[in-house]
């Protein structure tokens, strides 16, 4: 039972990645084709890469997270995953590299002359990512990872049929959701024709991806039979039938113009998939090893479901707060819509010299603990005594004022010099 | 599960693998160092916003927030690229011991959440929070960028001084991750240390570009309030650094002297044994060195006399690459000093005469004190790391025992080092746009017709 909670986590940070991820990595899809609609190329590519900047980076995170549970509950599993598909995961791993990147840069670049270059760089990575990461996912849901340091085909574990259909299907889930999303971001900036333009663009990435999920199985049936018997029986069709409402839903909402319920079963539909994969596959994690036999001690899962329990307290508030001022439009950039408020100053009291000493005890004491003894709490005096010497000194150095300094020595002509240079030039 | 799944393989690249992931490595933290400090530097330039009134704090804390969200960007890929690696790379490694360390990185990736989260509500939020609240959103970023590394260093602590664990068939059982990573001694001098290096790397770098403004003759309000702050957190930081370093140094004598002795070239257990600063190891001894008698013992135990243990105590095949070790070692401690004297220097001007240094060769050893302080920091951990060799877990498991069976790593290393080397200019071209950003454009927000008319730095910007 608790071998089952760390796989539990991993779905559910592989369905957040999936979604929230997959929809950043959908804009670059869009940035690459942004033609079609009655709004310029020029305008469409703008939108999708603004519409990801405050959040691309938290929604990276679930990858992290994903990883980290992984080798931490699973050590045997991750370790055969990562040796045997070394070549699609080191991909994905030059496709972030170049994707933050190029984002990063691209930010800086509104006028130069190599935005294109550096856009393109970025929406590239954007494709490569997501069907490097799809394969992976072929590849461990058809059975091709052997337990074992590199046991499987370098090659053919994730360049076949099921890995090239996830991998694709991972490409146009994303740009399905980023268009559902774009166009609800469109419309909160009040902009109708690019609002219009991602409406139509997701009702036919929606098709395609629709009928990608139902063909692929076509795929799945003659590649993957074990996948495809487990994928249409039971819990695991019980997941395909919620995909493929939650896709049919959003297609009506598009069509209807409602992006609010739209932008909820977009994401319901994608991770169902996501859902109905582990279903299928309960509980076998590789070929011949369970969840159970792959799962660590009891100490190192309950000390890792602590973890994220603690940790997911301080997580969930973070992310309600992130989403809910990015989707009330409060990180958008664009003009301001608060004036800036004038804070009123107070000077601060000028404690300069009993600061100064107190500074010097405490560096004097911490260095005597920290050099002449040795044991454990002459180490946490020492430090916490360093600690107030650093905070003290600072304070007092990085607050003191010029004047302060010109009036206590009186000198003047120093900075007169300084002036005079600068109004020389 | 057995672990002989995970039986050593026969890597003929090992090699190339610890390249890899040294590059990696010394790419990312730098990143970190930025991670830890700038935070904490942009919030108290906001801060003296808050408190004084006075604008142009409220653009340089805007300004420098915006080049921190921007390297913050490329410390989340880099980063990715480091958990990837111990995977792609390690996979005999992450097997064995993922249960027993593995606890620390889930922990770490909810501080990367945390701050990732807050950096963009802080960076996109300027114009549109109230001031007040604004600047609360910037504090989780600061506790974040402590436990993040806080977490990851733990990790590295285990590395050096495993414990929480049994091994049976190669693989660890009966982990207890909680002992392993925070029931370690050994880890808190590595944390503290690096913690500190991150305000002098972030504060010798920042104040590097001030320092030539300075130079050419910009020596307005903003220049001197920006320089103030980097400067006194760098200054502060490379003043306690070498007592740090001391009890680095004896943590190491008492945990790993094996370690220690590479890191001095000292192959046979000696008293009263000499430090040799400079020249080269021979296999015996270290010659074209300057010899200080009896330094190394009092430096290691605080006692001139105390002995201290050689290379011959371990089997040729356990002792790591002396002369890397010893080098990066010298490197990383002469750096130290310098910058401990750039730092005393800053320190004695400004509270003695209460004010900024005057000497253009102070500002010109503070612009070649950034990229030093990086050398530093990267020495130091080649210090530490391939000090560790050859165990990947410190007298557990050989890096060999780790490595990943499969084939095309000089592809791969190849690949690396060229997206690397893209990466670094881009970072380099980013950082100089940055700077060319005229200072009012950076604040659209500043009301027209306020005191804050920084003229003569805007003029000299705009001059330029």
């Amino acid at each position: 039972m608790l071998a089952d909670v760390p796989i539990i986590l991993i779905l559910v940070g592989l369905a957040a990645y999936t979604v929230l991820a997959g929809a950043d990595f959908g804009a670059g899809f869009w940035i690459l084709f942004p033609a079609g609609g009655r709004t310029s190329p020029a305008v469409t590519r703008d939108h999708a890469r603004h519409a990801i900047g405050p959040v691309w980076e938290a929604n990276h995170v679930w990858l992290i997270f994903v990883l980290v549970v992984c080798w931490t509950a699973y050590p045997v599993a991750f370790g055969s995953i990562m040796s045997t598909l070394s070549v699609p995961l080191f991909v994905a791993a030059i496709g972030i590299i170049l994707r933050g990147a190029s984002y990063a840069l691209r930010g800086q670049l509104d006028s130069a002359p190599q935005r294109r270059l550096i856009e393109n760089i970025f929406a590239l990575s954007s494709v490569l990512t997501p069907f490097a990461l799809g394969t992976v996912v072929g590849a461990i849901a058809s059975g091709r990872v052997p337990v074992g340091n590199a046991r499987g085909d370098l090659v053919t574990s994730w360049l076949n049929p099921t890995s090239v259909l996830i991998g694709a299907l991972a490409v146009a889930t994303s740009s399905y959701l980023a268009a559902v999303y774009l166009a609800a971001d469109a419309r909160r900036l009040v902009d109708r024709t690019l609002g219009f333009d991602f409406r139509a663009r997701a009702l036919w990435a929606g098709i395609v991806a629709g009928a990608l999920a139902l063909g692929g199985l076509v795929v799945v049936r003659s590649d993957a039979r074990l996948l495809f018997e487990e994928l249409t029986t039971g819990g695991g069709l019980a997941m395909v039938g919620l995909s493929a409402a939650a896709g049919l839903a959003t297609l009506a909402s598009v069509w209807a113009g409602r992006l609010g319920p739209a932008r909820v079963s977009a994401a319901l539909a994608v991770a169902a998939i996501v859902g109905g994969w582990s279903v299928a596959q309960h509980p076998r994690l590789l070929p011949g090893l369970t969840i159970g036999q792959a799962a660590a001690g009891r100490a190192t899962l309950t000390a890792l479901v602590l973890a994220v329990a603690v940790g997911a307290i301080v997580l969930v508030p973070s992310l309600v707060l992130l989403f809910s001022l990015f989707l009330r439009g409060r990180l958008d950039a664009g003009p301001v819509a608060a004036p800036i408020i004038d804070v009123p100053g107070t000077k601060l009291a000028d404690r300069s010299r009993p600061l100064l000493g107190f500074a010097l005890v405490c560096l004097v004491v911490g260095t005597g603990l920290m050099v002449f003894a040795d044991s454990g709490w002459t180490r946490v005096v020492g430090i916490t005594c360093l600690c107030a010497f650093a905070v003290s000194a600072f304070m007092l150095s990085a607050t003191m004022s010029d004047a302060q300094g010109n009036e206590r020595r009186g000198n003047r002509p120093e900075y007169a010099k300084f002036s005079g240079q600068e109004e020389q030039r | 599960m057995s672990g002989s799944a995970f039986a050593p393989v026969d890597q003929y690249y090992l090699l190339q693998a610890r390249q890899m992931q040294a590059l990696s490595f010394a790419v990312h933290i730098p990143l970190v160092c930025f991670g830890i400090a700038f935070p904490l530097m942009v919030l108290f330039a906001e801060w003296r916003y808050l408190q004084s009134g006075d604008l142009l704090f409220r653009t340089l804390a805007r300004r420098w927030s915006k080049v921190m969200l921007a390297l913050f960007a490329v410390g989340v890929v880099t980063g990715t690229i480091l958990s990837f690696e111990l995977g792609l790379l390690w996979p005999g490694f992450m097997a064995a011991f993922g249960n027993v360390f593995g606890l620390a990185f889930a922990l770490e990736g909810f501080s990367f959440f945390v701050e990732a989260i807050f950096i963009a509500i802080y960076v996109y939020g300027w114009d549109r929070l109230p001031p007040r609240r604004h600047f609360l959103s910037g504090i989780p970023v600061v506790i974040a960028g402590v436990t993040g590394s806080l977490f990851v260093i733990s990790v590295n602590g285990w590395m050096n001084n495993p414990g929480g664990f049994a091994l049976e068939n190669g693989v660890a059982v009966d982990a207890n991750p909680w002992a392993a990573l925070f029931g370690n001694s050994y880890f808190w001098h590595e944390f503290v240390h690096m913690y500190v290096a991150g305000y002098m790397v972030a504060g010798f770098c920042v104040g590097g570009v001030y320092a030539w403004d300075f130079l050419r003759g910009h020596r307005g309000r903003y220049e001197r309030a920006a320089l103030a702050i980097a400067l006194s957190a760098a200054a502060i930081a490379s003043v306690l650094q070498p007592v740090i370093g001391d009890w680095a140094a004896r943590e190491v004598a008492k945990k790993q002297p094996i370690k220690l002795a590479a890191m001095e070239g000292l192959a046979q257990t000696t008293s009263r044994a000499p430090e040799h600063l400079l020249g080269w190891y021979n296999g015996q001894t270290v010659v074209y060195g300057l010899e200080i008698p009896g330094l190394l013992s009092l430096l290691a135990f605080h006692n001139l006399n105390a002995t201290v243990q050689g290379l011959e105590t371990a089997p040729p095949t356990d002792r790591p690459p002396v002369n890397v070790v010893r080098l990066a070692f010298q490197t990383m401690a002469g750096i130290g000093t310098l910058l401990a004297l750039i730092g005393f220097a800053f320190l004695y001007v400004r509270f003695r005469k209460g004010r900024l240094p005057h000497s253009r060769w102070f500002y010109r050893a503070v612009i070649v004190a950034g990229p030093l302080s990086l050398i530093a920091l990267i020495a130091g951990w080649v210090t530490t790391e391939v000090g560790r060799q050859p165990w990947v877990v410190y007298g557990f498991m050989r890096t060999s025992e780790a490595v990943t069976g499969a084939g095309g790593l000089p592809i791969g290393y190849a690949t690396l080092v060229v997206v690397y080397l893209g990466l670094a200019c881009a970072v380099v071209w980013l950082l100089l746009r940055f700077r060319r950003l005229p200072l009012d454009r950076s604040d659209s927000s500043l009301p027209s017709g306020s005191e804050f008319t920084p003229s003569p730095a805007a003029e000299a910007f705009r001059a330029r």
